[in-house]
């Protein structure tokens, strides 16, 4: 049987859109000249580097020479993180309990090279709390890393507040900004952000690219050893196909995309609470991101949701620990105080600019039915009494 | 991920739900750790002549749940006691080796459900 086909995991990463591929094509075999050769061919290269490294900082309200071209977001994070600890040898960094698995392994990573970490804790919303940091912020403070919108459950962090603080206490800031970008306005220099950390495959482009955006001012230890490219701060030669592919995807990326992925992210929301019972949205209702819905239902297992949709051609994302390689469940579900059983129900919909009004009623429609459908076959109910776990505190 | 045998015992499990006044039931895992099973039989001289189970949890969880109550009908208790996990995943043509501790449980809440009835007509 032949199913609709929508996909909702664009958090996951997207599909490239077409006219991305097309302005990729001619990088391959006609110009495939290395940008640091002196010929005409690597002075094309060249050119079109420089061209594109334009057009990203300046979304970004940032200069040229602050953009570093990357393989993706968590090599930016590792360059931004581990590049600053390795200029200053010793110090304390703080982060949060939600950040992205190459934000929380480079920071545990670094503890054990004997810098100190401090993971603020998040609300329920998934919010750190500002004071909380400003009283984490010692004299041997040197970087706070805080994403700026979750990967999870959509939670933006108020960035200009964070850089602000930064700011006046003296310590470099970066966020990982790789869910968010084109999603939110970034404006770097107000938001008194040193470094960012950006991809280019959740925003329709090719996967294997990012950048990290680097205040001028600001020194870090390069990570990969070799030539001078990228000033001298990321060895190897460009992907020009790759970076050409990213800066269209970052060109196509309008202002009107986001009022459209709100406005159904809205819909889904509300149909789904509406159609569905006992049901609970994870992360902000306000500051969210405009593609994200993540949910729990309760007295169903998520990845068991998953698979039936996957069975009607839905595709979705899942934060049960029974979906994931360490069975544990999401570290991100954990920190905003969920109890297992109802993170083990949680679902993750993420649309894209492609996602249209009738993708959002088919996957209403059938998800109903599915939900209904365990919720028959399960043992849990109201008021199941449920035994009191012991809280896994080893993440962190 | 999963085998054939897994996803259609998943998408259309049997003997799902539970048994009014059953003879034994069998409760194993823990909603906390995402999976949870209810084993409900019925038994006729020594024969487990109706089994249901209701379960909470992944793909696993569900068609482990369904399996069991395949080969535990019309058996008798002492057969019924001695299906193994391993018999279980067997069945099923394998599961993801992951899964075959966690997910696995069907065939202790058999037992537990066993040993319920027989507690009782001690």
């Amino acid at each position: 049987m032949k199913y609709k086909e929508v996909y909702l995991d664009n958090g996951a990463t997207t599909k490239t859109d077409s006219k991305v591929l097309e302005v990729m094509k001619p990088w391959f075999c006609k110009n495939y000249g290395n940008s640091s050769s002196l010929h005409k061919k690597g002075i094309h290269s060249k050119e079109t580097l420089e061209k594109s490294r334009s057009i990203i900082a300046k979304r970004i309200n940032a200069l040229p020479e602050e953009i570093i071209f990357t393989t993706g977001g968590s090599e930016s994070n590792n360059l931004a993180i581990k590049g600053v600890a390795q200029i200053h040898k010793t110090g304390h960094i703080i982060t949060s309990k939600i950040e992205h698995p190459s934000v929380i392994e480079t920071c545990k990573f670094l503890r054990k090279q004997g810098f100190e970490i401090t993971f603020l804790d998040v609300n329920k919303d998934g919010f750190i709390n500002l004071k909380q940091l400003e009283n984490s912020i010692t004299k041997r403070t040197i970087l706070v890393t805080i994403m700026h919108a979750n990967n999870e459950i959509g939670t933006i962090q108020p960035i200009e507040k964070i850089g602000k603080l930064c700011k006046e206490k003296q310590v470099l800031f970066h966020t990982d900004a790789v869910q968010s970008f084109t999603k939110e306005k970034i404006d770097v220099k107000k938001a008194n952000i040193d470094l960012m950390s950006l991809s280019a495959h959740k925003i329709h482009g090719p996967k294997g690219v990012g950048a990290l955006y680097k205040k001028k001012s600001v020194n870090i230890e390069k990570q990969i050893h070799g030539g001078h490219q990228e000033q001298n701060l990321r060895a190897g030669t460009e992907n020009i196909a790759g970076i050409v592919g990213f800066t269209k995807a970052v060109q196509l990326a309008k202002e009107e995309h986001i009022k459209k992925m709100t406005e159904l992210r809205d819909m889904l929301i509300s149909n789904i609470q509406q159609e569905i019972p006992d049901t609970k949205l994870n992360g902000s209702r306000e500051k969210r991101l405009c593609n994200n819905v993540n949910i729990s239902f309760k007295y169903v297992e998520g990845e068991g949701v998953l698979i039936h949709l996957d069975l009607k051609g839905i595709a979705v994302s899942t934060g049960s620990a029974c979906s994931s390689q360490n069975l544990k469940p999401s570290h991100v579900l954990m920190a905003i105080g969920l109890r297992h059983d109802i993170a083990h129900g949680s679902l993750r919909f993420t649309l894209s600019r492609f996602t249209t009004k009738k993708d959002i009623d088919y996957v209403v429609k059938n998800l109903k039915e599915i939900i209904k459908n365990l919720r028959k076959i399960s043992p849990l109910q109201k008021n199941y009494k449920y035994s009191v776990g012991v809280k896994d505190k080893s993440y962190w | 991920m999963y085998s054939k045998e897994v996803m259609k015992h998943f998408q259309e499990p049997h003997n799902m739900g539970e048994i009014k006044n059953p003879d034994g039931i069998g409760k194993v895992g823990n909603p906390m750790c995402g999976d949870l099973m209810e084993v409900y039989i019925k038994v006729k001289k020594n024969i487990i002549t109706d089994i249901k189970v209701k379960t909470f949890g992944c793909v696993a969880a569900i068609a482990t749940s369904s399996m069991i109550t395949d080969l535990a009908k019309g058996k008798s208790l002492e057969e019924a006691k001695k299906i193994t996990r391993d018999q279980v995943a067997k069945s099923l043509k394998g599961l993801p080796k992951i899964k075959m501790h966690c997910s696995n449980l069907a065939a202790e809440g058999l037992y537990k459900a066993i040993e319920n009835y027989q507690k009782k007509t001690k």
